[in-house]
């Protein structure tokens, strides 16, 4: 039989500063542990949201990313006329070619140049991402050197409000409209006419192919076709199976957030045992005293490990609740794919939550175990001699 | 008197101090009397709470024979003892030993909690023994809210409360002031006059050992009279 909930719950009340320490302690591990792991999940998050399950992403064999794929025009002539590639109503076939561009521009702060991902689009390719929209201002015109640029990077790069301009290759482009790309990775780029891109770049190749097939059937035939055309030499794969792919950013971030609660959570294990070790030398007679009325020794174990275990999870709540405060909040970070700026948000996803109370949990028990074991070792008749 | 529920046969204990065999009792043979109130007394150092704590199953014999209503109880192993010492003995210490974040009530409650009693049946034998030992009005009280003799009287109480056969208490007035002391010994005389539970005693007093139906003496670790 177990001791009382109570036993534990108002023994950790009792020593109220060695308590709060602990669950401090224990709360700053699991902020850090949930905050970085949040910032991976917001970068695999804006990757997955990019890209419709319909569409079909064709870039160079062997390249990682779009901005480092370069497929030349007569490619696109031949693509376009495949049976496999949908039409819209003038019978023209549903395929961007896009041309990716890496652009240094100042930041906002005057902090120095970060590199922003330029995206030369044609109409089908706004038609083709349609959960791309205009928040402010308008499209840029084919043939103009305009630029619309995303509203989330017009905070943190300078020249990017509406009606400013900014000089990049050999042009100066006019900021004409702030697009938002509802937390896709779209959200990290800037759009322009496909034609005003490869000649500001001089560039005449472009980077992808973005096609709508007529049916489901038709796309898995179009990327056995293209992969199997040896003329080619392109990689073609589902729009959104190429961004789930493009997570590489996060890996890193997701290793710190590893390695630096790992590191930490050696320290709250010790925090936790010197906490427990002071509690439960403070009642080695009292722990005999148990013995003596007949609890066993897995009892007075247990309730120690829950007395632990309760203390973490108070700082494993507390450490989720002061991340969570972030929740939503958009920074940025060189991509790892693009090298360019990504922006994201901090995604305190319930998962994360959950492994965040799971990892406290676990720093409580690991912390309160070796105390615990030695107050159940300790005979009777010396626990009980105590002082 | 009725048949013996302690019998003790040829009983030593020898504690190792580094090289040094140090023996606390010396091959003592004592006979205990179901519903007796011995008092067990001797100068410090003597082997008086070693023997108790022999026959409550808190310590081992180093030799010799310790049989309590029948049971060899150097023979059982640690969980079997756990569960011997909760269902026929209860403990009152000089320190009372009550638990500071339990109440009363909860302190007077937790042997119960290791048998199969339900919620009130428990609550009807919590009640019973903090009446026996006069503080039913105090089973909210934490320890610290409460006299030493209070404190000791919730500790009879948690004592009998499993309604065990014998009643180990060493040094029960050890840290009561003489009006609280004699308080706690009249419950343990009652103990035993009334309810017929054997009830050992430790204590240097000679007038809380005259309490007992029956005097013991030891003097280094052998029984002088």
């Amino acid at each position: 039989m177990a001791l009382p909930l109570n036993y534990s719950l108002r023994n950790a009340l009792v020593r109220w500063r060695s308590t709060i320490a602990t669950v401090l302690g224990i709360a700053l591990v699991v902020f850090v542990f949930v905050l970085l792991q949040s910032l991976a999940a917001g970068i695999e998050k804006s990757s997955s949201n990019t890209g419709d399950p319909r569409n079909i992403m064709v870039v160079r064999k062997g390249s990682t990313a779009e901005s480092a794929s370069l497929i030349s025009r007569q490619t696109l002539t031949e693509i376009r006329y495949f049976e496999e590639i949908a039409r819209n109503e003038n019978g023209e076939p549903i395929i961007s070619a896009d041309v990716l561009v890496l652009a240094s521009l100042p930041r906002r702060d005057g902090s120095g140049e970060a590199n922003v991902l330029l995206r030369g689009v044609t109409a089908r390719g706004l038609e083709l991402r349609p959960q791309v929209k205009i928040s402010e201002g308008r499209w840029f015109e084919a043939g103009k050197r305009e630029i619309v640029v995303s509203a989330k990077l017009a905070k943190r790069f300078a020249n990017f409000d509406i009606g400013q301009s900014f000089k990049t290759g050999s042009a100066t482009f006019t900021v004409v409209g702030w697009l938002e790309g509802g937390g896709s990775a779209f959200d990290s780029e800037c759009w322009l006419d496909a034609d005003e891109c490869l000649s500001t770049f001089e560039r005449d190749m472009y980077s992808s192919f973005l096609i709508q097939p007529s049916d489901e059937g038709a796309g898995e035939k179009l990327i056995a076709r293209i992969e199997a055309d040896r003329r080619f030499k392109l990689k073609a794969e589902k729009e959104v199976e190429y961004y789930r792919k493009q997570t590489m950013t996060a890996a890193p971030i997701k290793w710190l957030g590893g390695f630096l609660a790992v590191m930490m959570s050696v320290g709250a294990v010790f925090a936790a045992m010197n906490t427990m070790y002071a509690a439960v030398g403070a009642r080695t007679r009292e722990i005999g005293t148990l013995r003596v009325l007949g609890f066993r020794r897995r009892s007075v174990v247990a309730a120690l490990l829950l007395e632990g275990g309760l203390l973490a999870l108070v700082g494993g709540v507390l450490g989720c609740a002061i991340a969570f405060y972030w929740n939503g909040y958009t920074t940025a970070t060189m991509g790892m794919e693009t090298f360019s700026e990504i922006v994201f948000e901090f995604r305190v996803t319930p998962k994360l939550v959950v492994e965040g109370l799971v990892f406290a949990f676990i720093v409580g028990l690991i912390g309160t175990l070796f105390p615990a074991i030695r107050a159940a070792r300790l005979p009777v008749i010396l626990a009980l001699k105590s002082i | 008197m009725s048949a013996n529920i302690v019998t003790i046969r040829s009983l030593s204990k020898i504690y190792q101090q580094g090289d040094i065999n140090v023996t606390a009792l010396d091959k003592i043979s004592l006979d205990i009397a179901s519903g007796e109130f011995l008092s067990l007394m001797g100068p410090s150092g003597s082997g008086k709470s070693t023997l108790l704590h022999i026959i409550a199953g808190i310590d081992r014999p180093t030799k010799g024979e310790c049989r309590v209503q029948g049971i060899d109880v150097a023979k059982l192993n640690e969980s079997q003892l756990a569960d011997w010492r909760n269902q026929n003995v209860g403990f009152v210490f000089q320190t009372f030993n009550l638990i500071p974040v339990l109440t009363a009530y909860e302190n007077v409650e937790l042997p119960l909690l290791l048998t199969r009693m339900n919620r009130a049946e428990r609550r009807k034998q919590v009640e019973t023994a903090l009446e026996i030992v006069g503080l039913a009005d105090r089973a909210k009280h934490l320890p610290k809210q409460l006299s030493g003799g209070q404190e000791q009287r919730v500790a009879i109480a948690r004592a009998l409360v499993t309604d065990p056969a014998l009643v180990v208490a060493d040094e029960p007035t050890g840290n009561l002031d003489s009006h609280s002391a004699q308080e706690v010994l009249g419950v343990l005389r009652t103990l035993s006059h009334d309810a017929g539970k054997t009830v050992i005693m430790v204590t240097h007093d000679p007038k809380a050992a005259a309490f007992g139906s029956r005097q013991i003496h030891l003097e280094k670790g052998e029984l002088s009279k």
